[in-house]
């Protein structure tokens, strides 16, 4: 096998046009599918610490309601 | 629920004890995943020789393939569970099947593109309606449907029981997708791996496949468990467990907390 060079690996034979974009659609698609789970958490858990705070102001203002 | 369902089975379908456990496992899953997946790419792109024919534009195997496995795999566990959800009303069992859904659209989304690809320059088409393809779209159409029909109804486990129907009847695509290029005469070349029988590849390109096989695996439990332990925490906004959570007080994982 010829010495390892950065030119000859980025043409990849004259197929760059398509084997690139390949990777980069598979990566750009995995790492959307990770990271969204992770956002809808945050905006949840917002949520509900807002809740809980809003219900706690409700309480101290008439503590005899539930 | 039967007696003969272990004990642990039960504790651990628990929502706050499966959220644990998923909190364990993840980071073990994605970094197995990355570290997998590193070395098949480096085996793939830099260490196995170009194709005789294709030259180097049947690189895309590497991730065409894999990624076409996982499009099934995650269908049969989606069936599976649903399946699970609707004969013992298992709440875990319904998350696990909703939460596969985008997954394996995604993994189904990234074949038809790599696929299209490859085809371009080998066939000179981005596309043909030839019998691979098309129960290939079908199955995309299948997943975007689940999840179309989960997100349609106000009530959530309503349409999680719709979505789960779906789920169960379209398997019969699978088998389809699969047997494809054996019933019809297609354009899309055979299957080059094969469990019965020698696959028609060479080692240096088999183990990179494999491994990356391996690494789409356990993509897809980080990427699972991630979606459920969101989806958990959502469902059971009310209860004390997942209120601890928000408040950075509880008895989780200390990451949690501080997040």
């Amino acid at each position: 096998m010829s010495p390892f060079s950065w030119d000859h690996f980025l043409a990849m034979g004259g197929y760059a046009a398509y084997v690139w974009p390949a990777y980069a659609v598979f990566f750009i698609v995995l790492v959307a599918d990770y990271v969204s789970p992770a956002l809808r958490r945050r905006r949840n858990l917002r949520e509900l610490r807002g809740r809980i705070a809003r219900q706690a102001v409700r309480q101290q203002r008439n503590p005899t309601s539930p | 629920m039967s007696n003969w369902i272990p004990l642990w089975v039960h504790k651990l379908s628990s929502p706050p004890n499966f959220y644990r456990f998923a909190g364990v496992v993840r980071p073990w899953a994605l970094g197995l995943a990355l570290l997998l997946g590193a070395v098949a790419l480096y085996g793939g792109l830099v260490l196995a020789p170009a194709d005789y024919q294709q030259g180097d534009a049947y690189r895309i195997i590497f991730i065409h393939v894999p990624c076409a496995w996982m499009g099934l795999f995650v269908y049969g566990v989606m069936a599976i569970a649903s399946f699970i959800s609707l004969v013992w009303r298992i709440k875990l069992a319904e998350v696990v099947a909703m939460e596969s859904a985008p997954i394996g659209a995604a993994f189904t989304f990234i074949t038809l593109v790599t696929g299209s690809l490859w085809g371009k320059p080998m066939w000179g088409t981005w596309w043909t309606w030839d019998a691979r393809l098309t129960s290939e779209l079908v199955l995309l159409f299948l997943y975007l449907g689940v999840i179309g029909l989960y997100h349609s109804f106000e009530d959530r486990r309503q349409g999680a029981r719709a979505a789960a129907f779906l789920a169960i009847i379209g398997i019969i695509n699978v088998p389809i997708v699969h047997f494809s290029v054996n019933w019809w005469n297609t354009l899309h070349q055979g299957s080059t791996v094969r469990i019965l029988g020698p696959s028609r590849i060479s080692g240096d390109m088999l183990w990179p496949l494999l491994t990356m096989m391996f690494a789409t695996k356990f993509y897809y439990l980080a990427s699972l468990f991630g979606r459920v332990r969101t989806d958990l925490l959502a469902m059971e906004s009310g209860k004390d467990w997942v209120r601890q959570i928000a408040q950075g007080r509880a008895a989780v994982p200390e990451q949690e907390a501080r997040r």
